[in-house]
């Protein structure tokens, strides 16, 4: 495919490899932010091809992964609740929460829905007027445009049951949070792609400036992710310190007018609860005043309870980087895909499943 | 979850459009990227197009790709990446 497969030329990673190889010369340690990003170099084996200096660790980049329990126990809440369709993401269902998840709340009898886009939650809110459709918002600056465009949508097309439970979340805020607990100690962060898309590159600034480590954005592709690990290892060598772009077909240092634009309208920045981290202040996205009518939080009476964490899972240290699942007890025991304990083994993009699918040594 | 795929847009009727992915048509949404017309490549997060693919820079990666893999040693100079800058 167009865009694609170019990015995957074996012959030219192998080079690249070598190159790499060849250049790097201290030891250091990466995180790659995104889960998408995890995925892939575990999928392209590219993990065991570098060389033993340079170490990679998955970061919090996985949407389903960072919601905190007491955020997903009001989603299935809400679940129960007469009168309400539940829309969501596909990967929620499974997450335990507290006491349950989405998909035990179906089989309980709530109408929860998986869709594909908040399209479909609108034209699910469209056939269903008598109802409120509450369409669960997780993910980061990527998916946020969308749902911020679906209410802009709602609003003018006059769709008055639809309404969002809202916990997207930003990467820098979160990013700065890892470095000032200062847990793993990074030599470089490979930022998430599609995130810049929307964004840009401008807001990882701070990260070479205030902390000295080395920054690149990558794309997906097997390519993409050796040409940003060849710029982290490059301004590590010549100690030039900078956000680089390794992926610029897709990223502009500006970022998406357009899509911010949507963004700012929508949402204010609030704090936000991160598994495993906790709050992390500015770090979410709330709507603003104006859309209040379409906020599930302010307009239904939630109350799940106080939250608890699944017994012996430990993906909050792996989204903090302190662990990986080969540490986790259960891992592979009682946690799988099949019966998952923790949202980390549940996500396709989740640390746990990715090292369940592809080997927990880290390889291919 | 942050998953997005170059897809081609063949037809538009105001922000909605038709785009191809790997020979197959769905439905997508431009409200993000107003500017994007037929036959431009988008990058598609879940219905929604959220940026549109320069081709140019597409080409421009590649070439610097095949030149790094060309001339390791070349390296230390800073000479490779000042081109895509
Ligand atoms: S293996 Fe399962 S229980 Fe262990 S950290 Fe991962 S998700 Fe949690």
């Amino acid at each position: 495919m167009k865009f694609i497969d170019d990015y995957r030329d074996p012959k030219l990673g192998q080079r690249l490899i070598d190159r790499i190889q060849h250049l790097s010369t201290t030891p250091v340690r990466f995180m790659e932010f995104c889960g998408g990003h995890t995925v892939a170099i575990f999928r392209h084996g590219i993990r065991q091809l570098l060389p033993r200096t340079i170490e990679m660790l998955s970061g919090p980049g996985c949407p389903v992964c960072v919601t905190a329990n007491q955020d997903l126990d009001k989603a299935i809440a809400l679940a129960r609740q007469p009168g309400v369709i539940i829309a969501s993401f596909g990967d929620m269902l499974r997450v335990p929460g507290s006491h349950s998840s989405l998909q035990q709340a179906k089989a309980e009898g709530g109408d929860v829905r998986v869709v594909y886009s908040t399209q479909d939650a609108l034209a699910i809110a469209r056939e269903n007027p008598d109802k409120a459709l509450v369409f669960i918002g997780i993910g980061f600056e990527t998916t946020a445009p969308t749902i911020a465009a679906s209410i802009i949508q709602a609003e003018a097309e006059g769709i008055n049951n639809y309404y969002v439970l809202s916990f997207h979340k930003l990467c820098p805020p979160v990013m700065k949070a890892i470095l000032d607990l200062g847990e793993v100690s990074l030599s470089g962060i490979i930022c998430p792609g599609h995130v810049s898309a929307i964004i840009g590159s401008h807001p990882y600034d701070f990260i070479p400036q205030d902390y000295g480590i080395a920054c690149a954005v990558a794309g997906f592709e097997p390519l993409d992710i050796l040409l940003s690990i060849d710029m982290l290892i490059n301004q590590i060598e010549t100690e030039q310190y900078r956000v680089e772009i390794a992926y610029r077909r897709g990223v502009r240092p500006e970022g998406n007018h357009q899509a911010l634009k949507l963004m700012d309208s929508v949402f204010e920045t609030g704090d936000a609860n991160w598994r495993g981290i906790g709050i992390v202040p500015a770090s979410g996205l709330k709507l603003s005043q104006k859309y209040q009518r379409f906020d599930a939080e302010s307009n239904f009476a939630i109350d799940p309870g106080p939250a608890r964490e699944p017994a012996g899972c430990i993906c909050g240290s792996i989204l903090r980087g302190i662990s990986t699942p080969a540490d986790c007890r259960l891992f592979k025991n009682s946690c799988t895909p099949e019966d998952p304990v923790g949202p980390c083994m549940v996500s396709s993009e989740g640390a746990c499943a990715t090292y369940y699918h592809y080997g927990d040594t880290g390889g291919g | 979850m942050c998953l997005a795929i170059p897809a081609l847009v063949k037809s538009m009727d105001g922000y909605f459009a038709e785009v191809e992915i790997g020979g197959l048509t769905r439905q997508a949404s431009l409200q993000l990227t107003p500017e994007a017309r037929v036959g431009d490549y988008v990058l598609l997060h879940t219905g929604y197009a959220i940026s549109i693919i320069d081709q140019r820079e597409a080409e421009e990666t590649l070439k610097l790709l095949e030149e790094m893999a060309n001339q390791p040693d070349d390296y230390h100079q800073g000479q490779l990446y000042t081109m895509v800058d």
